[in-house]
């Protein structure tokens, strides 16, 4: 009987309103990275550079949501992937951008881009390339539906690869207490 | 006859002194049960309605509800852990908890309690409201963006300190923590830095200046152990009596 090895999951990452510390505390599974590569190929991700979201089985975004250009690639991998996952204090509930909720966008950019002296006097850039920033930043949840969520700030490579683990299992990821963290 | 002095907690005994609430009976047993406003050295307040507890099937608040002969409490259940997490949950989202950007992060009951319950996800909309900080006072800072109506600080002020430095005001969704002083400033009331007041906030909201980091996150009080076990160790117990 020939052997078949099973389908490898396809797998798509991005980060939205996040700074990429998910990105990078998921390369820090360091060595563990040859075991994933024999479970699952990568789509679009900073890893592949693959521009657009193609059909895959599961999503992994870091960062909320504070842009137009967000809520665009948020849909598009959502259309496209079967399970999506939030990571990160920024994906569940806005993080650190989220901060600037309880202030008016425009005063936001006034103080930037014009009152603050030490930076550049152009005025408040209005490229049309430029996404629009959104009224207030949200947790991706409150955009569209996310399945799993992963919190930290960002979660450990130990907590990424016990919960991509349980992932890939089957099984509803749960994290140990060493390993959930907030912070 | 002895046996009149206990009840069952999940299917087991916890004995009882006459008196004793059934979450101190439970935590003096070595039995936790999640709670967040019921602090050992207060009045029970039954407001977080978290130590919800089932006695004989009904719905009792395990921190109000005096311990009794033979009922049979239900706690560690599946229902009652989902109605746990979700008041958690809306705890969170009625506030702004950024939990790394905050000094008590590690040290945060409402933090320790979601991770104990294993709370993943904020699963409700954020409200995030505005709620300005108050640091005109020279030692204390108040980020009331944390606070969960709790009244810790209130009972510890009005009870322990006699100041009454703090109180609610307003109802429902606008209930907040308010200063009593004609300014509403902090700097403006007679707390002193060394006040009960300022030591029982299970969240972030009374910080004492200069010390925020003096303990890195990552070795804070419920990073090294999950809350079900500190408050086990911190619960009061006669003497000689068995640690969990």
């Amino acid at each position: 009987m020939v052997e078949t090895k099973p389908r490898k999951l396809r797998i798509a990452t991005t980060s939205l309103a996040g700074c990429f510390g998910c990105h990078m505390s998921f390369l820090d599974i360091d060595e563990r990275l040859f075991d994933l590569v024999e479970l699952v190929e990568f789509d679009r991700s900073p890893i592949t550079d693959i521009k657009h979201c193609g059909r895959c089985d599961v999503g992994i975004i870091e960062g909320g949501v504070c842009n137009a250009e967000n809520v665009h690639v948020l849909r598009e991998f959502r259309v496209n992937c079967k399970i999506l996952i939030a990571i990160g204090a920024c994906a569940l509930n806005g993080g650190l951008p989220a901060q600037r909720n309880h202030l008016d966008l425009r005063d936001c950019l006034q103080e930037v881009y014009a009152t603050e002296a030490s930076l550049s006097s152009g005025g408040i850039p209005n490229d049309p390339e430029l996404p629009l920033p959104l009224d207030k930043v949200h947790p991706l949840h409150e955009v569209v539906k996310i399945d799993y969520f992963l919190p930290g700030c960002p979660p450990s490579g130990d907590a990424i690869w016990r919960f991509v683990n349980d992932l890939l299992a089957g099984r509803t990821p749960r994290l140990p207490h060493e390993l959930m963290h907030y912070d | 006859m002895n046996q009149a002095q206990s009840f069952t907690l999940d299917g087991a005994d916890v004995p009882y002194r006459p008196g004793q609430t059934i979450i101190q009976a439970a935590l003096a047993a070595g039995r936790y049960i999640p709670h967040l406003c019921y602090h050992p050295e207060f009045k029970p307040h039954g407001s977080c309605k978290l130590c919800t507890v089932k006695v004989d099937g009904r719905d009792m608040a395990a921190c109000t509800t005096p311990a009794a002969p033979g009922i049979a409490v239900e706690s560690d259940t599946q229902e009652i852990n989902d109605q746990r997490r979700m008041l958690v949950q809306m705890l969170f989202v009625e506030g702004n908890h950024f939990c790394p950007s905050c000094e008590q992060s590690g040290n945060c009951m409402l933090q320790a309690v979601a991770y104990d319950l294993g709370v993943m996800s904020p699963r409700f909309s954020h409200l995030y409201p505005s709620r300005p900080v108050d640091a005109s006072h020279p030692e204390i800072l108040l980020d009331f963006d944390r606070c969960i109506l709790c009244e810790l600080c209130i009972r510890a002020s009005a009870e322990v300190d006699r100041k009454s430095v703090f109180a609610l005001s307003g109802r429902g969704i606008t209930k907040r923590l308010i200063v009593n002083a004609a300014s509403g400033r902090l700097a403006d009331t007679n707390l002193a830095a060394s006040d009960k007041a300022t030591q029982v906030c299970p969240v972030g909201v009374i910080l004492r200046k200069g010390g925020a980091f003096a303990v890195p996150i990552g070795k804070r009080k419920y990073d090294l152990k999950p809350i079900s076990a500190r408050a086990l160790e911190d619960a009061p117990r006669p003497p000689g009596a068995r640690h969990g």
